[in-house]
């Protein structure tokens, strides 16, 4: 078990350090960055002076290896545009995106799993089909209409909650819908076949006969085994939510780390850019190499290196 | 532009029938009744800006506090375009690069610190060097120095003769207090900001939120006394949110709303909207110069077929509408020298093709067309040119991109603007594409030659002459397509008071509640 941990863990090591050179490339590609730095109204002096500031007219590869070598020590450098410590900005939107990440999926998960069960429990029937209309909605609607709907419906027309912003905690129930809602068909779907493969098993039909309560077998013994699969998809969940929130942050101007990526990538901001692809990975990796172990540990057969 | 209006215009483009849900929904409920209440006036930025100080931001949100915050030594009245004293009181050239200005007495800075010479010595002193690293160097490289006479004297050294020297000292030198900033730096200013102006800041979070507050004790200057208590600035970068918190009452001002929407708020009542002419412009840049190698562009009597062949008038009704007007001078028609008596080409496909056929492309050529906005305008444009028989094939990239293209290898034709920093004076933009330099695809050193003299002579006849012989050429030879300015769309709640003004620099102390 011990082998098989840390080899996942040297694996998630190199995986991220793949990610950032990836991205490392990829970013100093999309064009020249001290053009983007010094905005639309500079000329060719002021791009030179910044290019040469900035140490853009060195090779790549020694751009990346004074890079890696300070991120290694904490540091990830100055933003090109805020002029403030990348860490400081990150560390001040990150706790906007966890908080929201994390309200998100506990109400994807609150909506999902008694959904799935519900359709399980009567497969083909109306509440299966309206279940699984519920999810189909879920994944098709885009999320920024969904959510200029919510605003339109709640803080226009209601006037229950706020259209936008970070106030107080009512800001955050409109993009929480909105997020949560977007992972809410895949964890249904996953706790619905799950549910229908443990109900269908021996010791599910044991528990039954030994007359048991319905309810006591539906959660105690059905419930746990079938919802094993569905926490390693939260987590994956949960780390695609920290990056992928960027247009829920951007309709409800929320200024998370997502809005941050996605802005200080239009705006070439090379140090917060490859910063927050680290932490996103870093994040996601993480989740992943949990979710892995934790079935491992659940599940012997698993123990794979 | 940017990434982000770039994938949100994508993302909201289908999105029309969300936008007429998002205004039938206006209808349904109007009490904007939040700001004049609390005497806050709360507005909204679209883009984050990353710095309070001037000096360290090149985003227009960045002026726009900074009129409000600080005051430099002069002052441009929006409306007449004159220059006035603000922070000094008169001022006189000692000879072409010799400005000395007499400083107005009893000012005090938000902190209570008294302004003086020294301060405008250590602003400027400051931030004229390079080490500093000022962040549009253009703003400021132009001054050498700064010299203190007396407690209330200053003389401002430059470099060279430098004619538009009063406009950037009205708009993009603010004077900080150099003890203050001596003491915090850079990064102090920052998040503590300390000016002279109508407002003083209250609290910063840095791009997405500023609170300022009315500075009681501002003097009497050409700037008005602030009169609304508090104004809360958001950052909202989406433009249906912004709608949304100005229906619900939670904005009372935005500006830079797109004109379909704009529209629709119009139609619906309720609001004010307003379209105001900004200094920006469009045109159509050709590689005269054969940057881009052996290129049809090369050939006058093409580039005077492309310019017949753009119908910029019907482009505009269709399109870009608002105050926005066709110009046929390559400038905006507000700035200082913007000559409008030059060669003008009317919409004449015909002619057009008729100069394509001398021109020995009868069968006509295609060629890459590069664009990075108003996308809508960008193929109205391609189309034009394909009916004359010429096949553009359209290259649509980010801002950054496509300005690093232009300066480093040149396009063949391209669709761009130029918003001038809104400085109202053609040295903002003819030396940028005509002096020669990376974005210049004629390269026409008789055209170079008369903006130069305009650019170093303090006269004004002779700048308004030399600028006029430049923009006479640049017509003459067709070097560019000038198409139409831009407007800005305002819109505000019914008990706000404003007049836009046209350097689209919104002064919070210039608004007032009905």
């Amino acid at each position: 078990m011990l082998r098989f941990v840390v080899g996942k863990i040297v694996m998630a090591a190199l995986v991220a350090l793949t990610v950032s050179i990836i991205s490392f490339s990829l970013l100093h590609l999309s064009g020249d960055p001290a053009v983007a730095m010094a905005g639309e109204n500079a000329n060719d002096a002021a791009i030179q002076a910044i290019r040469e500031t900035y140490g853009f007219d060195r090779p790549l590869i020694v751009q990346y290896g004074d890079w890696l070598f300070s991120a290694l020590r904490g540091d990830f450098g100055e933003s090109y545009y805020f002029r403030m410590p990348v860490t400081q900005i990150i560390a001040d939107r990150l706790q906007i995106t966890m908080l929201l990440g994390l309200l998100s999926i506990t109400f994807a998960l609150v909506l999902s799993i008694p959904l799935g069960v519900a359709a399980a429990l009567r497969p083909n029937s109306l509440v299966d089909r309206a279940a699984l209309f519920v999810s189909v909605v879920g994944q098709a609607i885009p999320s920024f209409w969904f959510g200029l709907i919510l605003i339109v419906v709640f803080a226009i027309d209601l006037r229950l909650l706020p259209a936008s912003g970070a106030k107080s905690w009512t800001g955050f129930v409109l993009p929480t819908i909105v997020l949560g809602y977007y992972a809410t068909p895949a964890i249904m779907r996953l706790t619905r076949t799950g549910m229908l493969d443990v109900l269908s098993a021996d010791y599910v039909r044991t528990a039954r006969a030994k007359g048991l309560p319905a309810r006591k077998v539906i959660f105690k013994h059905a419930l746990r085994n079938a919802i094993i699969p569905v926490v390693s998809l939260a987590a994956v969940q949960m780390g695609f939510m920290l990056g992928g929130s960027v247009v829920v942050e951007s309709v409800f101007a929320l200024h998370g780390a997502g809005y941050l990526a996605w802005e200080s990538i239009s705006r070439n901001d090379l140090p917060t850019m490859q910063a927050l692809v680290l932490i996103f990975s870093m994040f996601y990796i993480a989740f992943t190499v949990l979710a892995d172990i934790l079935n491992a540990w659940l599940d012997p057969r698993l123990r794979v290196a | 532009m940017s990434l982000m209006r770039i994938a949100s215009s994508k993302c909201v483009r289908p999105l029309t029938a969300c936008a007429a849900i998002l205004s039938a929904s206006l209808f349904a409920g109007t009490t904007a009744d939040a700001g004049q209440a609390d005497d806050t006036l709360n507005a909204a930025f679209t883009k984050e800006v990353e710095n309070v100080d001037l000096y360290y931001t090149t985003a227009r949100e960045g002026l726009i506090l900074s009129h409000s915050v600080w005051d430099g030594l002069t002052y441009r009245d929006p409306v007449s375009g004159k220059y006035v004293g603000n922070l000094a009181t008169a001022w006189r050239w000692i000879d072409d690069t010799t400005l000395e200005f007499d400083l107005r007495k009893g000012v005090k800075f938000h902190n209570g610190e008294p302004f003086d010479a020294d301060d405008v010595v250590a602003t400027v002193n400051y931030v004229v060097d390079p080490k500093n690293g000022v962040k549009a160097p253009q703003n400021v490289n132009w001054m050498k120095s700064a010299e203190k006479v007396d407690p209330y004297k200053v003389r401002i050294h430059l470099v060279a003769p430098f004619p538009a020297a009063l406009e950037f000292l009205s708009s993009v030198v603010p004077i900080y207090p150099n003890e203050y900033y001596a003491k915090v730096g850079p990064s102090g200013m920052a998040t503590h900001p300390v000016g002279t102006g109508p407002y003083k800041v209250e609290s910063v979070e840095p791009g997405r939120h500023f609170v300022l507050k009315k500075n009681e004790d501002h003097f009497k200057g050409p700037k008005a006394d602030a009169t609304i208590g508090t104004v809360d600035i958001r950052t909202i970068p989406e433009v249906n949110t912004q709608l949304a918190e100005l229906a619900t009452g939670g904005l009372d001002l935005i500006w830079g709303v797109p004109t379909d929407q704009a529209e629709m708020l119009q139609a619906q009542g309720g609001f004010q909207v307003m379209n105001k002419e900004t200094m920006r412009v469009g045109y159509i840049t050709m590689d005269a110069a054969k940057r881009t190698g052996d290129t049809p562009m090369a050939n006058k009597k093409v580039r005077e077929a492309i310019n017949y062949a753009i119908d910029r008038k019907g482009i505009v009704d269709a399109l870009i509408k608002g105050s926005a007007q066709v110009i046929d001078s390559a400038c905006s028609p507000i700035q200082f020298g913007c000559d409008q008596d030059v060669k003008t080409y009317d919409y004449d496909p015909e002619k057009a093709k008729a100069l394509l056929q001398e021109a020995g492309y009868g069968d006509g050529f295609s060629v890459e067309f590069y664009a990075y906005r108003d996308r809508s305008a960008a193929e109205a444009l391609m189309n034009n040119l394909s009916a004359v028989g010429i096949q553009p094939h359209l290259n649509y990239l980010q801002y950054a991109a496509l300005a690093d293209k232009v300066r480093q290898d040149g396009i063949p034709v391209g669709f761009m603007t130029w918003g001038s920093n809104s400085i109202a004076d053609v040295s903002a933009i003819l030396p940028e594409f005509f002096g020669g330099g990376g974005q210049d695809q004629a390269r026409d050193k008789e055209v170079m030659e008369a903006i130069e003299t305009g650019d170093t002579s303090i006269d004004e006849e002779v700048r308004k002459e030399s600028y006029g012989k430049a923009l006479k050429r640049i017509a003459d030879e067709a070097y560019w397509v000038p198409l139409w300015t831009y407007g800005t769309n305002y819109a505000m709640s019914e008990e706000t008071d404003f007049e836009p003004t046209s350097d689209e620099i919104v002064r919070f102390f210039d608004v007032k509640w009905k």
